[in-house]
């Protein structure tokens, strides 16, 4: 499982495996919104949350049919689920991996874009946290999807309407977190539920994977 | 005759074929009386003028679009556990029911809302939930359309129909988290201290009915569409073998 995940970490930082995408994605989407909603920092700081946590979100779409669909093409998966680790392992062991090139840089680089969209300084500890606690469910999530999604030919679009609606209540208890941050509240209510709801998806959703996995090899 | 020799396919044509033209027959006159009578026999109320009525289709369409999801999460786990392939069928056919009734329920909901609340939709929780069920449903039927191969999409479909019911359940109290709620509580339980006057829940509950049988003939109808669809395809892949 240690070896698969190391695998899956080099083939994404060496090979152009999207490794910085993601990040740079972010990136682009916090510039873009300035133009679109104007640049008035006191409109800028109430909808930062929110614009981060959206950011993220989205990102973590970007590399997402990778998952799996590279695997597949050159027959490793065949191999993967033939191999002494259970399937569920591997699930996990990828969405880990994922997690580490895409959540964990996400989670790092959004404190100083936060500083981009007028933040205020309370919030910057606050969106770490929420976003360290949220990306691995997100990982999760979007790694259950890439293994529903794995045989078909062009899943890319599919993926995204099948997993975006799962990601709401991450969503909403992260910017919640964030914006009661921000507002001087106790944040600890949201925080704790998004812990929740990532320790339910790390607990539940690798067998959900692995079930799709065997499906899609039949 | 044990209960599930009803879904052996040929038991399952046999049955319905006698059973679909009634329970439409009783859909429709359940229907006819629930909505002249909630239309044209009820009084306005004190508040709402005759803006009320559009309960008699906002409430039972609502109604039918959970239940709906309900009827595909048994479905899919009847289909995941016993292999039966109607009951695949029927979570299937009963989809595209299921998201036209969220839609009846979101678009009767606006009519109402523009006059009453002054804008055709806020961010309040049911709404909310409501919007996000409708992105589930579209999922789900994407994901039946894409997979060519039968049964592997049953098998999928019925995966993602059960993560999916997970984190509906989780939405819809999530988004209770997140935005205080414009719509009103519930008005029709049995326990409730206070709920709507006899005058309106009469007609209601038959209207509700009336959907109920609706939902059971179309799916029923659909399902039967379905089995035809997938013999027509068994036999044009004989054909071919042949």
């Amino acid at each position: 499982m240690l070896a698969l995940f190391a695998r899956d970490l080099a083939l994404a930082i060496r090979a152009g495996g999207g490794f910085g995408l993601a990040l740079a994605f972010f990136l682009i989407l916090v510039t873009l919104v300035p133009f679109g909603v104007g640049p008035l920092p006191e409109l800028l700081s109430r909808i930062a949350p929110g614009i981060l946590w959206v950011g993220a979100l989205l990102a973590s779409l970007l590399s997402l049919d990778r998952i799996f669909a590279l695997d597949r093409e050159d027959g490793s998966l065949d191999l993967l689920a033939t191999a002494p680790i259970p399937l569920e392992a591997v699930a996990l062991a990828k969405a880990a991996a994922h997690w580490v090139t895409t959540g964990l840089p996400l989670t790092l680089a959004a404190p100083v874009l936060g500083v981009l969209l007028n933040l205020p300084a309370p919030g910057h500890l606050w969106l770490l946290v929420s976003l360290a606690l949220g990306t691995p469910a997100l990982s999760m999530i979007g790694t259950f999807g890439a293994a529903l999604t794995v045989g078909l030919k062009r899943g890319g679009l599919l993926l995204s309407l099948l997993v975006l609606p799962l990601y709401v209540p991450t969503l909403i208890f992260g910017a919640e977190a964030v914006a009661r941050g921000v507002a001087g509240q106790d944040a600890t209510t949201p925080l704790l539920l998004q812990g929740a709801i990532t320790a339910g998806a790390l607990a539940i959703l690798p067998f959900a994977a692995a079930a799709a996995l065997r499906i899609n090899l039949r | 005759m044990q209960f599930w020799e009803f879904a052996n396919p040929r038991v399952f044509m046999g049955w319905t074929a006698r059973v679909v033209p009634w329970t439409f027959g009783l859909a429709a006159a359940t229907l006819a009386v629930g909505l002249v009578w909630g239309f044209f026999f009820t009084p306005d109320d004190f508040r709402q003028g005759s803006t009320v009525k559009i309960i008699y289709l906002h409430v039972p369409s609502a109604f039918m679009a959970i239940n709906a999801w309900m009827m595909m999460l048994v479905a899919s786990l009847i289909w995941l556990i016993r292999r039966h392939h109607v009951s695949a069928l029927a979570a299937k056919a009963a989809a595209p029911v299921g998201i036209t009734m969220t839609l009846i329920a979101l678009f009767t909901g606006a009519i109402w809302g523009q006059p009453m609340w002054g804008t055709w939709w806020v961010w309040d929780p049911r709404l909310t939930s409501f919007l996000i069920l409708f992105l589930f449903y579209l999922g789900y039927i994407a994901l039946w359309t894409a997979i060519e191969d039968p049964d592997t999409a049953a098998d999928l479909t019925s995966v993602l129909c059960l993560v999916g019911s997970v984190f509906a359940l989780l939405s819809r109290y999530a988004v209770l988290f997140w935005n205080q709620g414009l719509h009103q509580g519930a008005s029709l339980s049995l326990d409730a201290e206070e709920n709507i006057s006899d005058v309106f829940w009469v007609p209601l509950v038959v209207s509700i009915t009336g959907f109920v049988l609706l939902f059971v003939a179309l799916v029923l109808y659909r399902t039967r569409t379905e089995i035809g669809a997938r013999r027509l395809y068994a036999l044009t892949l004989r054909e071919r073998m042949a």
